[in-house]
């Protein structure tokens, strides 16, 4: 049982002057395992918009420099492989990729999520069932096979995997929202702010969306890591980013094949997926016990 | 209950119409000419054209759906363009195998997962709890089909012990099993422990254990068996990700299921064969959520009263 502890008046007096905003922040700050995320996210992300400065695209990435199929060595970190191109190299430009494709399918994800969820949950009836209806659907076709089915329909390409990957983002976006926005309809707040005369999409927007965004920002971040992972394992299945392209999956796709003779082309880039997924998943993490101190044990 | 299980049931056909209806149309219009496909490439025009008539290709693709569905319910999905063999036979033969797979990689999650997860709420924030909670975080964050790829490079190159790929006996199950079932594992682990740490926290925990009841006891018998019901959903929500798991497993380790399949039809550019499988993937996943939905009632008589109520 939680022991007496005396609170002196500073301290609260320091406690009100704070957002909540500002109170997440530090809560989040004081778990370790979300700032080691954050700092390997921040990295990653300069890493990716430095890449130019530091690597050749035609001979690195591209290929046909002097070193064939190296194992890992001071000049070439993570090896060469049978073009001679840099695999940390290629792991770095990579990253370009795995991070719009992340970024990109959940943020189309989430707005469509948004927009379906909180009709659904506000206006009920009707669009409730439709929108629920239509989740049926989607959920009864496996993730995998839908983003095949979506990835043929609009041709292998960087921009049909995005579309593909946040459809079935959108669906749990979407389930959140709902469930979010049932709860906080029926408070005195949302009551008083149609007394006032809002109109609804004010309402929406402005009362309720922000009260249910804590479980929605939880959910973004473990999203983008698990879209990530979904977009390498498309690539790999040879139905995602087509093959020249240094993503992580077609990279693995590539390496498959010399799995035997070259190990490290099928190491590096699944190092790479694992830790930005973890770095991500940390992040969740400490955002949801940041954001729900109660959830936390 | 018998009434919700019919009315579920009826609820499947909608769902299947258009879940086939989408798939059928994205396939027709992703899909190339399939009479090039068939037909030698020095085939006359007028040749192609008989085909095209012979196949309905040249009926509008509303028509051509309703002959496809029409086929579906008698078990007609069609031939393959490339093998010529009957779409649904194909898929029948191929299912056991990833039943098989899929089965087994459940197997191995649950006895890896529901131990270790009572073992790390039990032992709540020690340096146990930590040292499972990193591995599982670590499991979740891998990509499966990596995971895959590092066991294959372990075991079957670096110390040759197993065989990696195939599917010619019981052995060759172990790898891509172990792949798909470590991944679920992860998954299931964090599931476990917070279902076993909100049940521990429970009055008639305290009850059990005032009343004398043995340790053992307490947790297997009072706790457990209350902690099911979040782990059982934990299970049922992932046969998404089996699925998913278990095609890449297939792809890795060139096990000859239903994942390998499609994947191999979609290279071939096979419409038929790509259309069908998925069709009749989407229709066992139908199933299986359903079944799943089943056990919730055996295991939660609260379910179950709920079901009946509204059936």
């Amino acid at each position: 049982m939680s022991e007496k502890k005396t609170v002196s008046v500073e301290t609260l007096n320091e406690y009100k002057g704070r957002s909540l905003a500002q109170e997440t922040w530090r809560r989040f700050l004081k778990n370790k395992g979300a700032i080691v995320g954050m700092a390997f996210m921040i990295l990653l992300v300069i890493l990716a918009c430095s890449g130019d400065l530091i690597y050749d695209f035609q001979v690195d990435i591209t290929g046909f420099s002097a070193d064939l199929s190296e194992s890992p060595s001071l000049d070439h970190l993570f090896g060469t492989d049978q073009l001679g191109r840099d695999i940390f190299a290629r792991v770095i430009y990579g990253t370009r990729y795995s991070l719009i494709i992340g970024v990109g399918s959940v943020a189309l994800g989430l707005v469509v999520g948004l927009i379906t969820g909180s009709l659904a949950g506000f206006y009920g009836g009707f669009w409730d069932q439709l929108v629920m209806r239509a989740n049926d659907i989607l959920y009864s076709i496996p993730n995998i096979m839908l983003a095949v089915v979506i990835v043929q329909l609009l041709g292998k390409s960087i921009g049909s995997l995005l579309v593909a990957l946040s459809i079935s983002s959108a669906t749990s976006f979407a389930k959140i929202t709902r469930a979010a926005v049932m709860t906080i309809r029926g408070q005195e707040y949302v009551e008083s702010a149609y007394a006032m005369g809002l109109p609804t999409w004010k309402i929406i927007l402005k009362h309720i969306i922000p009260n249910c965004l804590s479980p929605i920002i939880v959910q973004v971040t473990l999203a983008i890591g698990s879209n990530i992972i979904s977009a390498s394992s498309l690539s790999f299945l040879g139905v995602g980013v087509p093959i020249p392209i240094p993503e992580w999956g077609t990279m693995l796709a590539e390496g498959r094949t010399y799995i035997v003779s070259e190990p490290w082309m099928c190491i590096f880039p699944g190092l790479a997926i694992m830790f930005t997924v973890l770095a991500l998943n940390l992040m969740g993490d400490g955002l949801r016990d940041a954001l729900d101190p109660k959830l936390k044990r | 209950m018998i009434r919700y299980v019919l009315k579920r049931l009826l609820f499947m056909i909608p769902t299947i119409l258009l879940t086939s209806l989408i798939i059928f149309f994205a396939m027709k219009i992703a899909g190339g000419d399939p009479v090039k496909q068939i037909l030698p490439e020095n085939a006359t025009v007028e040749q192609q054209e008989n085909l095209r008539e012979e196949m309905g290709l040249n009926d509008p693709l509303v028509v051509q759906y309703a002959r496809y569905m029409a086929g579906l319910i008698t078990g007609d999905m069609g031939e393959s363009y490339v093998t010529g063999k009957d779409v649904l036979q194909t898929f029948m033969e191929r299912l056991p195998m990833t039943l098989a797979l899929g089965g087994s990689a459940l197997i191995v999650a649950c006895i890896i997962s529901v131990p270790l997860g009572i073992y790390t709420a039990l032992n709540q924030n020690t340096w146990k709890d930590t040292t499972g909670m990193v591995f599982a975080l670590f499991g979740v964050s891998m990509p499966n089909f990596w995971l895959g790829l590092m066991l294959m490079l372990l075991f079957a190159v670096k110390w040759k012990l197993l065989p990696s790929q195939g599917a010619e006996g019981p052995e060759y199950l172990v790898l891509p099993a172990l792949t798909v079932g470590l991944g679920l594992a992860a998954l299931i682990t964090r599931t476990t422990r917070s279902a076993m740490l909100d049940v521990i926290r429970q009055d008639y925990m305290t009850t059990a254990k005032a009343k004398g009841a043995s340790h053992r006891r307490v947790i297997y018998y009072h706790g457990l068996k209350n902690a099911m019901i979040p782990i059982v959903t934990a299970i049922g929500m992932q046969f998404s990700l089996v699925m998913t798991g278990s095609a890449l497993a297939e792809v890795v380790f060139s096990w000859p299921g239903i994942g390998r399949l499609v994947f191999e039809s979609i290279d071939k550019r096979d419409e038929p064969m790509v259309t069908g499988a998925i069709i009749l993937c989407c229709i066992l996943m139908s199933i299986i959520n359903l079944v799943v939905d089943l056990i919730y009632a055996f295991l939660d008589p609260r379910i179950k009263a709920q079901y009946s109520n509204k059936g």
